[in-house]
């Protein structure tokens, strides 16, 4: 991990802050002004914010520029980057480019198959995988050298992320995953959104287990839901998504109107409930399509962005 | 095997269209077990050409051979003659044997009859399934005889992406995941272990990625 941390992420992480991070995802253009409104919503109320990149394979303006407009606004963000556009080459750039710009965090995944997006037509890269990219940071950064060997003048010091899936199958593997990300550079982990708190807890239990828990910071991903149109999209088409009877039901017998504040509630427990478990060192606000409301959340949970020692 | 699926009968009529004397020319092994460009699909498009060009008052003479092998010099000759005699070559082998056809003919226009797909297996009739990329460098002995670089949709080397579930690929419901395919074989083989180990970034000059690739036997060169 960073010696002295240029991450303040990392920073809240280390001190044994409770952190809040939530996403941000650019524009279909060049408008900035789209992500200055994300960022106004947001500012004050998380420690950091995801930037996504090209997210569901629908072209967008790029994680990195993104990234420095919420840095104008003295956001800090966290890019994410995918290794299905980019070779080991342009990644590797773009990571000494955007660490020049002062973007301190990155998380690295593999990215959703271009046939779900706006350009099926387009050939994918998957010149490596996430975990090798973890690698490749985790080597710049430490040892100061590319992926060739070359030693960098200015190793770029990333707080390194990657994701989880506490629901895919099977549990037992996840696990070993979650430890060979650690194992190739992971500093903080994001998971999949948590509606099956029971599922969660026992992937906890076995990451506890193995050890993993004292290596890593577990940020557990959260999703309000707005509607029952949301729901049923969650619960049936979303990859990776695990959304329980309970909660499904809880949504459809909300009254009319008060679907959406059934939502949030359900959330403000689910967080209240993962602040409990041993191991959990942050949520993940992934407020899709509703960034105006991460701050509500944030203060009805009691949450509190920053170092946990003032 | 290659496995390749004939194009279809209209787009052939648009390219033979402007030759009067067509030899059709199949291949007897790949594409013959995959029912694309053997000897029966050569005499079943030869007569679909010849009815189709009829009616419509059109005409075309098509003959009709199958060789060997289209992508060995010793098999193409006997195409030879056929191939003077005609004014086109519509080859119905793999990608490999219409070059090396045109390779052998540099005279006669030669025109691909059939679409390469991959190199794959037979997995039940009528159902070909790719199992090869032909990276050059094997590595299914650490994958539990699975190749992900093949059969997972993103080639990943460490594992599964999150979009697994119920053992089927995020890009198609009717596709099995490679790494669960793996994860099962490697916990049947008692072999876990595998999938704790971290799989460096792949070398790709073996692939494509180096460029057209050649393969020199010194041992076989006479």
């Amino acid at each position: 991990m960073n010696p002295e941390p240029q991450s303040g992420l990392q920073r809240v992480l280390s001190e044994g802050g409770f952190a809040v991070t939530a996403e941000c995802g650019p524009p279909r253009g060049g408008n900035a002004e789209v992500i200055r409104d994300k960022g106004r919503w947001l500012k004050g109320c998380v420690d950091a914010v995801n930037v996504t990149d090209n997210q569901t394979a629908i072209v967008r303006m790029s994680s990195i520029a993104a990234c420095v407009h919420l840095q104008q606004m003295g956001l800090e963000p966290v890019m994410q980057m995918v290794t299905r556009d980019r070779n080991r080459i342009a990644l590797q750039s773009d990571i000494m480019g955007a660490y020049s710009l002062g973007i301190r965090n990155i998380l690295c995944l593999s990215g959703d198959h271009q046939t779900f997006g706006s350009q099926p037509d387009a050939m994918n890269v998957f010149d490596i995988d996430s975990i090798n990219l973890l690698r490749a940071v985790q080597t710049m950064r430490d040892e100061g050298r590319d992926m060739s060997g070359y030693e960098l003048d200015g190793p770029p010091r990333m707080f390194i992320g990657a994701v989880a899936n506490p629901f895919a199958d099977p549990l037992d593997y996840h696990v070993i995953r979650l430890a060979k990300k650690i194992e190739a550079g992971a500093d903080f982990i994001q998971t999949q959104c948590v509606y099956n708190l029971e599922r969660f807890k026992e992937w906890m239990r076995l990451a506890r287990e193995e050890g993993l828990t004292d290596r890593v910071h577990i940020l557990a991903g959260v999703t309000p839901l707005r509607s029952l149109r949301m729901t049923q999209h969650m619960a049936s088409k979303v990859a990776g998504m695990d959304v329980p009877d309970s909660v499904r039901k809880r949504m459809a017998g909300a009254p009319r109107g008060k679907v959406a504040e059934e939502g949030t509630r359900i959330c403000l427990e689910t967080i209240a409930e993962l602040r409990q478990i041993e191991g959990v060192h942050g949520v993940h606000i992934m407020a899709i399509g509703g960034e105006e409301k991460v701050s509500e959340i944030v203060e009805a949970a009691g949450l509190t962005p920053g170092p946990a020692v003032a | 095997m290659i496995v390749g699926e004939q194009k279809p009968i209209a787009e052939i009529k648009r390219m033979v269209a402007p030759y009067k004397k067509l030899l059709i020319l199949g291949c007897g092994t790949c594409v013959s077990t995959c029912f694309a460009g053997g000897k029966d699909e050569v005499a079943t498009l030869a007569s679909a050409l010849r009815l189709a060009f009829r009616a419509e008052g059109g005409e075309i003479e098509v003959e009709e051979l199958t060789v060997e092998r289209q992508c060995e010099n010793e098999f193409i000759q006997e195409a030879a003659a056929g191939a003077a005699r005609n004014s086109a070559v519509l080859s119905l082998a793999c990608g490999a044997g219409v070059q090396a056809i045109a390779r052998r003919f540099g005279r006669t226009p030669v025109l691909p009859g059939v679409n390469t797909s991959f190199i794959g297996v037979l997995e039940r009739q009528g159902v070909f399934t790719e199992e090869c990329i032909g990276c050059g460098n094997c590595e299914l002995a650490v994958f539990g005889g699975i190749c992900p670089i093949t059969r997972c949709s993103k080639k990943l080397l460490n594992g599964p992406c999150g979009g697994s579930q119920g053992g089927k690929c995020e890009i198609d419901p009717e596709t099995d995941c490679a790494w669960q395919l793996i994860i099962d074989r490697l916990r049947v083989l008692g072999q876990m272990d595998n999938l704790r180990t971290y799989i460096p970034p792949k070398d790709w000059r073996s692939s494509i990625s180096g460029g057209p690739r050649k393969l020199v036997r010194e041992d076989l060169i006479v």
